[in-house]
């Protein structure tokens, strides 16, 4: 069985701060990260490795500072990875990511099973996942909190899938592309070993050419749909009010503000 | 196409090394220099004193499609949400704000409906505001399916082809609506928090907030219809109700294979867990760290009681065990927008606000007087908030 | 301060910070009050590859050695020395199969070890015989192919939670100091049972029982070593093992440093933060420079240790007998510094301060250490060095 795990490397957004004078982001020397919930991605695979003896890659598109993500997930057991980096790629919007992503993957095909963290904590689109599975052609489940199940004889899968209400148990015919929540598992610590394999583990690097295709829609910012117009800081909320001193005395103000302001 | 930096304007202040969320920029010699590590996603620009930071595109820019240009798409469309056969809450919202872009752009408002027996829905939205409800009646898709709702959806959109498609950032919307927009090869911008239209160019201006809502982003698709957004429930106003419908209701029928899907439903479980709906609370306490330990949640239940509120929590909160995970508000919790959000002990990371500063009313009770919490507040009580809660519990039991 | 590790070496210490930051620090109040032994975190120990790094790569190992088990302890300790003795314990469990077991004995024990599927503990101390060693009542008496053990250890760190036990019992009496044997015993062997759980002062979550060994047959092939060198073996297993006590101390003590210091720089008195007056300043000076020494001996007699040279006895007390009298000084000075606050049980340093104490304790008492010493000098000169 081959199972697919696509990550993204990510800055750490919890360090990035606002300036409260200048609204602009003050940005303390932020790390990159692998996207936390691509983590429970890649440990679902890896469990799934370890029930069925499949074999497991990641596949991640960014700069060449991502090699970093992708020896992360080696060193907790996957066994190979593939960085997809070119100029020509920057910029690209959700659309294009998911196309250039479907080429690395039918490069890597035959596959059984892909696996896609539920969205980045950076754009946090969650679109790429299910473009993903539709440049290829393949069925997908989105929010899976839990796989029930895989009938390898079958190609049939059984997940769980997280709704606003609960969750539906469904069935879903492999190849299939799966998005997962935090809920469905605990990812490991890369183990020494692991480390010791990511650190000697040769990692491709795939080019734009490499990915050849006699489709022609290109690559990158200008070939996504979608355009930035314009950043800008979030609007300020305007200064608020501020009490002090004694408790009951502060309380009584607050719902005389509140009844005023018609919010009780 | 790449970004540049206009040497005679550069000052090398350094506004923009410090803006760039992955530090591809760097002042050498008073003059800031973007290296090759560069992701275009045009933080830089909007922060230079002196506009010295351009986006240079490349001349030669693809349309949609060979031989259709954009000004053949028409209308301004809703996804119809419908969960064992009752429309979405966020459907109505939709029609308020898609109302308000049809008006702009002087075309109809239709809303899309799948499903079985939603007769009766379906005149309800007419009431609304809807011109017209495209209805796709069959049995086949009274339940969700990516594969259905991706082929009935793309297949109305390539018959009709309308300009802009909304639809609710819901777990279904969510899971197809990027099937739909790579099947009909468009843009689509997620979870948007406002819509408008640039009249000139029929652009829908699609603002959300991006890098964990430090910033916001206006996004547009100028050269692909039709434009397609998602909005989150309770992010926009509902529509207005009328009594003197206008539109109409219009049976369409699709080819028969696009009613598969390679899914199957086994079955549906509800939450069986308490019910924490904090997405449709109109009033929320959240507690945090603050709070020191999970017999202090009582203080909060009590209020939340007595003001009819939903109880949230902070990360902290939620990682310490004091209060399970469905209760948690922010980044990787859940994003709500109440009228009045209560926040105890809770210091103000930028991922908890992100999950509440879009609430009417936010007011913070806090004993450290420099929480960030408090710049978001619009009401901050500095004190003591074990003195402070059963304080309000009081006073809101008396005045209500 | 740089101490000149290796890639691997690096990673060993951050690999054990993340976890002791992750899965320790959330639980470790709980862990202490209710005095559950953290299987949890040994499982993710245990998956980390953490039990392997000091032994031969043919057994599942990393072929690291006392140094590299100094350093993930010490980080452990930093956030919990009562998790951190339960990893050091099973290390210390094993050395003596480590040393002067045979190829069959390593084969058969060493593997499960490294992997972390079995813990495993040291038992020497008797009611009777603490600092005095040599008193052990414990006997072992050869029936036909097996030996039958009769005896009670006492405080035996991971008893009951271990699998594998090294037992110290006497095979002759008459021999005095060349009587004694060492053992592998395992749990569920008949005839072996554990008394209650102990009630410490300190390191909680760690497990502490009595062995009761009554009529506990074992098989002959379970004899490490000779019959006779039952007390070498123990004195060059906790020679060894000792580093790792120091490194237990240094952490507990960096520790206690880490939360003065933060506290020092918030806590406001007289409209300044109190790491702004000397006095302050000074006991912060005095106990990182404690810390900093104290590390810099216990690397050094690690890596003495695995240099493989013969005559490790003084250095390795000395590193005990430092960082343990350190650690106990620096967290009673933590204490101090948060004063009302380090008192209550809602901030960690008050425990801290319980977990050092045993660290004087245990491995043979700090006066013991200064016997060590001192006999190791006077000897030393005597042969003209």
């Amino acid at each position: 069985m081959n199972i697919i795990v696509c990550i993204k490397q990510v800055p750490e957004t919890g360090n990035v701060k606002i300036d409260p004078e200048t609204h602009t982001l003050i940005r303390s020397g932020v790390p990159s990260i692998i996207n936390p919930m691509d983590t429970y991605a890649i440990e679902e695979a890896l469990r799934w490795k370890e029930k069925l003896g499949a074999s497991t890659t990641v596949l991640t598109m960014g700069p060449p500072q991502a090699h970093d993500a992708l020896r992360e997930a080696i060193s907790m057991g996957i066994d190979q990875a593939i960085v997809l980096s070119d100029q020509k790629f920057a910029g690209s919007d959700t659309y294009v990511t998911a196309y250039t992503l479907a080429l690395a993957v039918r490069k890597l095909a035959p596959y059984d099973l892909i696996f896609c963290g539920k969205q980045a904590i950076d754009g946090d689109t969650a679109q790429v996942g299910p473009g993903l599975a539709e440049h290829l052609g393949i069925a997908h489940i989105a929010y899976v909190k839990k796989i029930e199940e895989i009938d390898q004889e079958r190609a049939v899968l059984r997940a769980q899938r997280l709704m606003e209400d609960g969750y539906e148990v469904v069935d879903i015919r492999l190849p299939a592309l799966l998005t997962v929540v935090k809920e469905i598992n605990e990812p490991r610590f890369p183990s020494l070993k692991g480390k010791m394999r990511a650190r000697k583990c040769e990692i491709p690097v795939w080019r734009a050419e490499d990915l050849g295709g006699e489709e022609m829609m290109g690559f990158g910012l200008s070939a996504s749909p979608t355009r930035v117009k314009a950043i800008f800081a979030p609007p300020g909320r305007g200064k608020g009010e501020i009490f002090n001193g004694e408790a009951s005395v502060m309380a009584q103000e607050l719902v005389e503000r509140l009844r005023a302001q018609k919010v009780i | 196409m790449g970004i540049i930096i206009q040497k005679d304007l550069c000052t090398g202040c350094g506004a923009c090394t410090s803006q760039c969320p992955i530090g591809a920029i760097k002042v050498v010699n008073n003059q800031a220099l973007i290296d090759e590590t560069c992701i275009l996603c045009q933080a830089c620009l909007s922060v230079c004193p002196t506009e010295a930071i351009l986006l240079q595109e490349e001349k030669k820019l693809r349309p949609a499609t060979e031989g259709v240009t954009e000004s053949i798409y028409e209308g301004v469309w809703i996804f119809g949400e419908q969960r064992h056969g009752v429309i979405s809450d966020v459907v109505y919202e939709l029609l308020g704000e898609g109302r308000k872009l049809a008006d702009k752009l002087g075309t109809h408002l239709w809303v899309i409906v799948l499903g079985s027996e939603m007769r009766s829905e379906a005149e309800k939205l007419l009431h609304y505001g809807a011109d017209l409800v495209c209805l796709v009646d069959h049995p086949d898709l009274s339940h969700f399916h990516d594969d259905s709702y991706t082929g009935v959806l793309s297949y109305l959109i390539e018959k009709y082809k309308p300009e802009i498609v909304l639809s609710g950032a819901t777990a279904i919307g969510r899971s197809f609506i990027p099937r739909v927009a790579v099947r009909v090869k468009t843009g689509l911008t997620a979870d948007c928090t406002a819509l408008d239209i640039d009249p000139d160019q029929r652009l829908l201006l699609q603002t959300r907030p991006a890098f964990g809502g430090n910033v916001m982003a206006t996004i547009t698709s100028p050269f692909h219809r039709p434009q397609m957004a998602t909005v989150r429930h309770k992010v926009m106003k509902k529509a207005v109700y009328s009594d003197a419908p206008k539109g109409t209701i219009r049976l369409e029928t699709v080819p028969e294979n696009l009613l598969s899907s390679r899914t199957d439903v086994i079955s549906l479980v509800k939450d069986l867990i308490e019910q924490v709906n904090l997405a449709d609370a109109d009033i929320i306490i959240a507690g945090g760290r603050g709070l020191g330990g999970p017999q202090n949640f009582q203080l909060l239940q009590d209020l939340a009681h007595t003001l009819g509120a939903a109880v949230a929590a902070s990360r902290a909160a939620v990682d310490a065990g004091w209060i399970p995970y469905s209760h948690q508000v922010g980044q990787t919790g859940k994003t709500v927008c109440p009228k009045l959000y209560i926040a105890c002990g809770i210091s103000g990371a930028i991922q908890h606000l992100v999950g509440m500063q879009s609430s009417n009313t936010i007011v913070a009770i806090n004993k450290d007087p420099e929480a960030p919490i408090f710049s978001v507040a619009d009401y901050g009580l500095v004190g003591n908030l074990f003195e402070i809660l059963p304080s309000l519990t009081k006073k809101f039991k008396e005045a209500l | 301060m740089y101490y000149f590790l290796t890639e691997e070496q690096t990673e060993i210490q951050s690999l054990a910070r993340r976890i002791a930051k992750e899965k320790v620090l959330p639980i470790r109040a709980e862990l202490d009050e209710k005095e559950e032994f953290p299987w949890q975190i040994m499982k993710s120990l245990a998956e980390a590859d953490l039990f392997s790094i000091y032994l031969p790569e043919e057994y599942g190992g990393m072929d690291g050695g006392c140094f590299e088990l100094c350093l993930a302890i010490e980080e452990l300790s930093r956030i919990c020395g009562g998790v951190a003795v339960c990893y050091a314990a099973s290390a210390l469990g094993s050395f003596p199969i480590l040393l002067f077991g045979n190829g069959q004995q390593k084969q058969k024990y060493l593997p499960e070890i490294a992997q972390g599927k079995k813990l495993s503990a040291f038992a020497l101390t008797e009611a009777n015989a603490g600092s005095d060693a040599g008193g052990i009542l414990t006997t072992a008496r050869v029936v036909g192919n097996e030996y039958v053990l009769n005896g009670t250890k006492q405080w035996i760190t991971n008893g009951g939670e271990a699998e594998i036990y090294t037992v110290i019992a006497m095979t002759d009496k008459a021999k005095g100091s060349r009587g004694a044997s060492a053992f592998i015993v395992e749990k569920g062997t008949p005839g072996f049972e554990f008394g209650k759980k102990e009630k410490k002062m300190g390191i909680r979550s760690s497990a502490t029982r009595e062995l009761v060994f009554t009529d506990c047959r074992i098989p002959k092939e379970n004899l490490l070593g000779r019959e006779g060198t039952g007390f070498m073996i123990a004195m060059r297993t906790l020679d060894t093992s000792r580093p790792g006590i120091g490194a237990q101390a240094i952490g507990i003590a960096q520790g206690a440093l880490d939360e003065a210091l933060d506290y020092a720089r918030e806590r406001v008195q007289f409209e300044r933060p109190i790491s702004s007056f000397q006095v302050i300043q000074h006991m912060l000076a005095d106990m990182a420079t404690q810390v900093e020494a104290a590390r810099a001996l216990t690397y050094t007699a690690a890596r003495f240790i695995d240099s493989g040279a013969k005559d490790v006895s003084k250095i390795s007390a000395m590193a005990k007998v430092f960082a343990s009298d350190v650690a106990m000084h620096v967290t009673t000075q933590a204490v101090q510094i948060l004063g009302g606050y380090g008192y209550m049980r809602d901030y960690p340093v008050e425990k801290m301060m319980r977990d050092a104490k045993i660290t004087q304790i245990y491995e043979g008492t700090n006066q013991i250490q200064r016997n060590v010493i001192a006999l190791q000098l006077i000897k030393e000169k005597a042969r003209g060095k």
